[in-house]
């Protein structure tokens, strides 16, 4: 029992140290150092000489004593083994190490002889490599898309893989992309229009959708289960099918490149979902205060100004968030609608960026930074909302 | 009284829900119908634009005297395939003006030239010339008259509402584009998009769920993807995965993992040579469907980390008792209070990646075997100008959708109790 714990421990922990410095590694790579070999046979041989020691000598020393000496040994002995590398990477292999032996302090021989110890300790392994994992995973392509727009055409086509930023360059040669999409590209206008067409959506989702989802939510008429069931149907309907006679619908009535076409369509798909997440909040909120208020004499008209919207800011915020992302990333109408650079959204100018095949793709990168940043920042800042919207909306996706 | 009161109620209701139901019948209802209508029609993008007759103005002084003027107005039918019938023509001329030798089709009459030009065929063009003068021998004033806008109309037909049919379209679909290979790529992509996302989602839910340092940002972060724009996100990934000059190929390359960098989204296949056996990998497919499964497992994650919160914290706490490890708990505990979740969240999220159309088409553009049935929509109706057949390949994506919303309330129908 003690033995088959200690190998898994063995095995479980080094692997995962081995791979974590391999991840470092390609990240100092794509700083610029130039590495050629990854060493993972390497690596795993000292990481699995560096667990054994740590668990035999177990508590026998003073913890952070322990892990600062065999972290400072282990990186010296990496350092000496591998290619030559700056000293940032040491600190970082060292750093690596430091919280990986934090990590190994309550492992010693006298805890391996629990029961189903081995299960806990792969558990425990695959759950930090999970994280690793899925940190590098969903974090890598924006660190591409960001760092990227910071470099020049000549030096990515020199060392694709070098992706620092210069910084002894001035303000002006850093921030060139920028400055060239804005200025040659237009983004200004762009921007403006995109953030039109998003508030827009949204004040106009608002509107139909409060007093629709009042009356599923409270009033009874006939067809309303009909109705709520329908809700749910039409949502699932995708765009796709809708562009074909929409298209020639809004040619032939001169609605094609215009943002009020654009708004038009960007609240009728965004209706549904709108009227099925409010209806659900109203619905909890209690009658008593809204016949609290029919006895005062107020219309349906003051009760949802008065008492509905007050009582449900919370999911009104919701809504609104999640229709501004909608309409902020949209592109399939966008791309169906749009063919003057006059009337482009954020995502259209995008795509027609690309569209000329001699656009440096510093310049897209740029732009993408510029439509991926505000509805990131947003997202941060008001999560606790969107994050119910989300969950609310996503029979969507 | 309550009975008036009741209708009250009623008529409420439906003006607080006509705005919005009319919007999105308007919107959404209105063209799955009219799919229906164009699918049997043999129409092409140019034809969906209505001819109509168009003059352009343009005034010319006269050498010798500033009291005539020449006006010109170059008329033309503005489609090159569909005649215009009865076209009548006006142009208002100020006070006191009025024109000499008028053209025979013309009249004058209360400061307003009205002419009837009867039929103009397809790509007509004729330049006609008035000449006007000052009653007075006052100079006239051009810009004035250029200022003046003529009016013109006609009659047309337009190609969408004539009641030619036709079942080319459905034919075409059906027989002449490989079909099958059309639909299994889709359910390709459907399917393992879709079980993917729930993997993922299911792994990043049960890390999330544990107490960790930074747990907080880990949840934020795992929705990234889906909250980016998608343009943004799949020009990234396009430019991480070029072969020339991509940073995971150069990266690959670099360490010597393989020897030349691999067109991951532009190779067709990649064949595998295991013992012997040669495997062929869709491969761009492959990668569309890892950038979806990437995108797309925040919402299978969403779905999933609400559900394992709310499993009671005591049925863990009897299983530490018990003496079981983490992945008994798991499959024991975990799992089965998950399932009627996830049966929810496969079909749904079958039916919205069954759907899907920016991913593919902003990545691969249909290209190297990655054409499902929204790129052929597309693919149809813009690429190759036929909006017919672009309507019958929706309506083909609608009927499957009808089948699965079937399958879906009758399966789910049942499951909602057990929630």
């Amino acid at each position: 029992m003690k033995f088959k714990s200690l190998i898994i421990t063995l095995f479980a922990s080094s692997i995962f140290l081995s791979i974590i410095i391999c991840i470092w590694k390609m990240l100092a790579t794509l700083q610029g150092v130039s590495f050629k070999n990854l060493n993972f046979n390497l690596n795993l041989l000292l990481s699995l000489g560096l667990v054994i020691t740590c668990v035999f000598i177990g508590k026998k020393f003073n913890h952070n004593l322990k892990i600062f000496v065999l972290s400072l040994l282990f990186t010296i002995l990496y350092t000496f083994l591998n290619e030559n590398s700056p000293m940032w990477f040491s600190v970082g292999i060292f750093l690596l190490i430091l919280f990986f032996t934090n990590k190994l302090k309550k492992y010693d021989l006298k805890y391996l002889n629990q029961d189903f110890i081995s299960e806990k300790i792969v558990f425990e392994f695959l759950s930090l490599f999970a994280i690793v994992f899925f940190a590098l995973v969903i974090l890598f392509p924006f660190y591409i898309m960001f760092v990227t727009s910071f470099k020049t055409q000549t030096a990515l086509l020199i060392n694709p893989i070098d992706l620092s930023i210069d910084f002894s360059k001035n303000i002006f040669e850093i921030f060139k992309s920028y400055f060239v999409i804005f200025k040659t590209y237009d983004f200004g206008r762009y921007i403006l229009t995109s953030s039109y067409v998003s508030v827009g959506t949204v004040l106009i989702t608002l509107l139909f959708a409060i007093p629709a989802a009042y009356a599923v939510a409270r009033l009874k008429f006939f067809g309303k289960t009909f109705l709520s069931t329908s809700i749910l149907i039409i949502y699932m309907f995708p765009a796709i099918v809708l562009v074909i006679p929409l298209y020639t619908v809004f040619s032939q009535l001169g609605l094609r490149n215009s943002v009020e076409g654009l708004l038009i369509v960007y609240t009728a798909t965004t209706l549904p979902v709108a009227i099925y997440m409010l209806q659900g909040y109203f619905k909890s909120i209690p009658k008593e205060i809204e016949e609290a208020g029919l006895i005062d004499g107020q219309n349906w008209f003051g009760i949802i100004i008065k008492i509905i919207i007050p009582l449900s800011l919370p999911a009104i915020a919701s809504v609104s968030l999640y229709v501004f992302m909608i309409a902020w990333n949209e592109f399939l109408f966008s791309l169906m609608f749009l063919d003057n650079p006059k009337t482009f959204t954020l995502s259209r100018a995008i795509n027609h960026l690309t569209g000329d095949a001699e656009t440096p793709r510093q310049y897209l990168m740029a732009g993408s930074v510029v439509v991926t940043l505000p509805i990131l920042l947003i997202f941060i800042y008001f999560e606790k909302y969107l994050v119910s919207g989300l969950t609310a909306g996503s029979v969507k996706g | 009284m309550s009975s008036s009161l009741s209708k009250i109620e009623k008529r409420t209701a439906y003006t607080l829900l006509l705005p919005a139901v009319c919007l999105v019948f308007a919107i959404i209802l209105f063209p799955i119908f009219a799919n229906v209508w164009i699918s049997f029609k043999e129409v092409g993008l140019k034809d969906i634009r209505i001819p109509e007759p168009r003059a352009k103005k343009i005034v010319k002084n006269i050498q010798d005297s500033n009291s005539e003027l020449k006006i010109i107005y170059k008329l033309r039918n503005s489609s090159l395939i569909q005649d215009i019938r009865e076209v009548k023509f006006s142009d208002k001329l100020p006070k006191n003006i009025e024109p000499v030798n008028l053209d025979k089709r013309c009249e004058f009459k209360s400061q307003k030239i009205k002419c009837f030009f009867g039929n103009w065929e397809a790509g007509y063009r004729e330049n006609l010339e008035i000449f006007v003068k000052n009653v007075n021998n006052n100079a006239i004033n051009s810009k004035y008259i250029k200022s003046n806008k003529p009016d013109l109309n006609g009659k047309s037909n337009n190609i969408l509402l004539t009641t030619d049919f036709t079942f080319k379209n459905f034919k075409n679909v059906f027989i002449n584009n490989n079909f099958v290979e059309l639909l299994m790529t889709t359910f390709y992509f459907t399917f393992f998009g879709t079980i993917g996302a729930i993997l993922l989602g299911i792994f990043a839910a049960q890390l999330v769920n544990q107490k960790f340092y930074g747990r907080t940002f880990m949840r934020s972060i795992l929705l990234f993807p889906y909250v980016g724009p998608v343009v943004a996100l799949a020009y990234t990934w396009t430019l991480l995965l070029d072969p020339n000059s991509g940073t995971i190929n150069s990266l690959l390359v670099n360490y010597g993992v393989i020897e030349k960098p691999i067109n991951l989204l532009g190779q067709k296949y990649l064949i595998i040579n295991i013992l012997g056996f040669e495997l062929k990998l869709r491969l761009a497919l492959t990668t569309v469907i890892f950038f979806e499964i990437w995108r797309y497992f925040p919402l299978a994650f969403l779905f999933i980390l609400a559900r394992l919160q709310a499993i009671p914290k005591d049925l863990y706490e009897a299983a530490d008792v018990d003496g079981a490890g983490p992945f008994r708990k798991f499959f024991h505990i975990t799992l089965p209070q998950i399932t009627a979740i996830l049966s929810i969240l496969f079909m749904i999220r079958f039916i919205w990646n069954f759907n899907k159309f920016e991913d593919i088409f902003l990545l691969t553009g249909g290209a190297s075997g990655t054409l499902t049935l929204p790129i052929s929509v597309y693919q149809q109706g813009f690429a190759v100008s036929n909006i017919g057949m672009g309507s019958a390949v929706s309506i083909v994506i609608v009927l499957l959708l009808i089948t699965f919303m079937i399958i879906y309330f009758k399966l789910i129908g049942k499951k909602t109790n057990e929630i």
